[in-house]
């Protein structure tokens, strides 16, 4: 007798529907929220025919407004539903910033835990797809400075399916960060095993003479910067961190405590970025492990340029690997 | 002739009126009869609509608005229909430049040409504008170059023109932050004593953002001298106005205390003469307005969006029925305010504008690398300095192997 066949190749997109298809089943407490979610299934197609098959009462098309988005989320979550919303894009999100960051984040600490506010955010952010302005941006650091808020980022198509199905269960509210550049690359996906806890990291690439820990779209470039140290005769390891809040430190440590160095790689800016924590929680664990300072690759202190010159700004093979090099020399 | 919209123009900046004037409201017949007559506007449920243009070119009486239009003469017809013209000219060759990859997004204005020309058309030259992305045709009427508005659209900058310029402010992607700029600046006009006015900017779906609420609530309270321009062309992407608002989205200044009035907006005349009075409430001190164009997008979102997945065709054919080029043609035609002459030579003279458009385009730059880091700060930075230098330092690193080779 056959096997029953779980495992099923699909986009990140894709995943991330069949993930929300799957919740929205379950349990019909879950709805679906944001503009052009409805009818047009998003302007990624991330919730593409859900309103057709679950209705416009649990795939809803909102005003233009992304402060009253979050805020009636609240309100929705108050009565006991399990809102998912979608900010459409990164650079919009910050209307909502004042819900999500005086309302939704400290809710549960002001009434003493009795409030429990599962609503998941949904933002398709970072750059490489040559947008116009306020569509490339990565702002995780500025929702990771916020406590009360759980911070996540997959890197592929199995993590995108489950993480959405463990950030929907998840009792705290999750800002979810979705790689858009990645949307489009496909990976298996077992749809019956859970591959993990939502905020720890996995070594996806195992190494010995340097740590790259990345979450989100530089994974893919840190696989290939490995790839590409490998042909020099360079073993390195890879982090897929997969949360920015919390941050699995004790995996980032153990990693480091074998490789001796540690470089972080985001595309959000470096100043107060999640490298500038990660780099100081790990001197702080690993200080006589450490051979070279914790290195950062990310944006530049400047707005996010024109999409002509991302490549400039966005972290790639070479920069990477100017800053494997760099504390490889120490 | 020229391709160019206007002339080379004088500084936008009003010089203001004489110290002491602040604050003093004067009024003009036109605008009390104006406004009383909007009070009766707002007790049927099928919305009056200004209109002096049928959709078939005929003249319409309007008593109200008239008198804002009555002077006009055929030269001056012939100017608006030439700007909504060479306006859709532009625009479908950006629209083609999007395809042949030149361009990396377009928001196409195809279907809104009247609401922009004849509220565009309608400004003085030190009144200030604040667009959305999609203004192309106030942009030319401001005589903004064509040729600036696309250089984010190719993304070789996030802007591209000085707003003080033509007082034309850069695009604002983000929907609806614009109303506030416009309000605040507007209240800067009466601080200074200036009779200038604002003209803001946006359409249906901008009007269910907070900003655009606050915009109305600040320019109320501080009676700013500001006029709201809604183009509801019925579509925010793939939701229609009815996801935004169960009332006609001019009614919503009755409540914030101003008044509201709804236009063809593809009605050239139509929108000019509205926005005047408008305009002319603003400078006589007598607060904001809320101009509805209601007009259509015929096109799609951007580039990127396909519309076949939400709206049928028969919607599309019905408002192409309503072009507002073409009703104004059909006036011309019937008025015997243009000859094919002046037909002919507005084909040529657009066909002109679409290949200057196309050979800019293709020949325009792409910036310098270390464009990145300028202009962070007025007054600098020592990390953007450090950062500059640390880039500096990686890009000559290749130059060095390349060198070695």
């Amino acid at each position: 007798m056959a096997e029953t066949v779980t495992s099923k190749n699909m986009a990140l997109a894709k995943a991330i529907n069949e993930s929300l298809r799957r919740a929205l089943d379950a349990d019909p407490k879950v709805v679906v929220m944001g503009e052009d979610v409805g009818k047009l299934g998003g302007v990624f197609r991330v919730t593409d025919g859900l309103q057709k098959d679950f209705g416009e009462s649990r795939v809803i098309d909102t005003p233009l407004a992304e402060s009253g988005i979050v805020g009636t989320a609240i309100g929705l979550a108050l009565r006991g539903y399990r809102p998912v919303v979608e900010i459409q894009f990164d650079g919009f999100v910050f209307p909502a910033y004042d819900q999500i960051v005086t309302q939704l984040a400290k809710m549960h600490a002001r009434s003493l835990g009795k409030v429990k506010l599962p609503v998941v955010v949904r933002i398709p952010y970072g750059g490489g797809i040559g947008a116009v302005e306020h569509h490339s941006e990565s702002p995780e650091s500025l929702f990771a400075h916020v406590a009360g808020l759980k911070i996540v980022s997959p890197s592929n198509a199995s993590d995108a399916y489950w993480m959405m199905q463990q950030a929907v269960q998840s009792d705290d509210p999750v800002i979810f960060f979705e790689p858009k550049r990645r949307y489009w690359d496909k990976g298996e996906v077992d749809t019956e095993a859970i591959p993990g806890p939502l905020h720890t990291a996995r070594v996806v690439r195992e190494g010995t003479d340097l740590t790259l820990a990345a979450y989100g779209p530089m994974v893919k470039l840190c696989r290939e910067v490995a790839d590409a140290a490998a042909e020099e005769g360079r073993s390195l390891e890879v982090l897929d961190l997969r949360s920015v809040s919390p941050i699995d430190f004790d995996s980032i440590q153990a990693s480091v405590e074998r490789t001796r160095r540690l470089v972080v790689v985001h595309e959000a800016p470096v100043f107060f970025g999640s490298g500038a924590e990660i780099a100081a929680r790990i001197t702080e664990r690993c200080f006589y492990h450490l051979e070279a300072p914790v290195l950062r690759v990310g944006g530049y202190h400047a707005p996010y340029p024109p999409a002509r010159l991302e490549e400039s700004y966005l972290p790639d093979l070479d920069r990477v690997l100017d800053a494997v090099d760099r504390s490889l020399a120490y | 002739m020229t391709v160019e919209s206007t002339a080379a123009r004088t500084p936008r900046r009003s010089a203001g009126t004489k110290a002491g004037t602040t604050g003093t409201k004067r009024t003009t017949s036109t605008t009390k009869k104006a406004t009383a007559a909007r009070k009766n506007t707002g007790k049927s449920t099928e919305p009056a609509l200004v209109q002096l243009l049928t959709p078939e070119g005929k003249r319409v009486k309007n008593a109200e608005f008239d008198p804002y239009v009555d002077g006009i003469t055929a030269e001056e017809l012939r100017g608006l229909y030439r700007d909504m013209v060479l306006t859709r000219r532009f625009d479908a060759e950006a629209t083609s430049l999007q395809r042949q990859g030149e361009l990396g997004l377009w928001a196409s204005l195809l279907g809104q040409e009247a609401a922009q020309i004849g509220s565009g058309r309608a400004l003085r030259d030190d009144d200030y504008v604040f667009p959305t992305y999609r203004e192309h045709g106030v942009a030319w009427c401001r005589g903004v170059d064509p040729t600036n508005l696309l250089g984010m659209f190719r993304g070789v900058n996030n802007g591209g023109w000085d707003p003080n310029g033509n007082n034309f402010h850069l695009y604002t992607i983000v929907i609806g932050s614009q109303t506030l700029h416009a309000t605040g600046y507007a209240m800067g006009i009466t601080k200074d004593g200036a009779d200038s006015a604002v003209i803001a900017y946006f359409g249906d779906g901008a009007s269910s953002q907070g900003d655009v609420a606050e915009a109305f609530t600040f320019s109320a309270v501080y009676n700013a001298p500001v006029v709201f321009f809604c183009q509801n062309n019925q579509w925010a992407i793939s939701e229609p106005t009815e996801k935004q608002s169960r009332v006609p989205l001019y009614q919503r200044a009755q409540g914030f205390g101003f008044p509201g009035v709804r236009v063809d907006g593809n009605d050239v005349l139509a929108n000019l003469a509205v926005t005047k009075w408008a305009l002319e409430r603003a400078r006589a001190g007598e607060g904001p307005t809320l101009v509805e164009a209601f007009t259509y997008r015929m096109g799609a979102h951007t580039t990127s969006d396909d519309p076949t997945r939400y709206r049928g065709d028969e919607e599309r054919l019905a408002w192409e029925a309503k072009d507002p080029i073409l009703r104004l043609r059909r006036y011309l035609e019937a008025s015997n305010h243009a000859d094919e002459g002046f037909f002919a030579e507005l084909e040529a003279e657009s066909e002109a504008l679409g290949k200057r458009v196309r050979e800019a385009v293709r020949a325009m730059p792409d910036p310098d690398h270390f464009a990145i880091f300028e202009n962070v700060y007025a007054d600098g930075h020592a990390l953007v300095d450090e950062e500059r230098a640390q880039f500096a330092a990686y890009q000559a690193s290749f130059a060095d192997e390349d060198g070695g080779k």
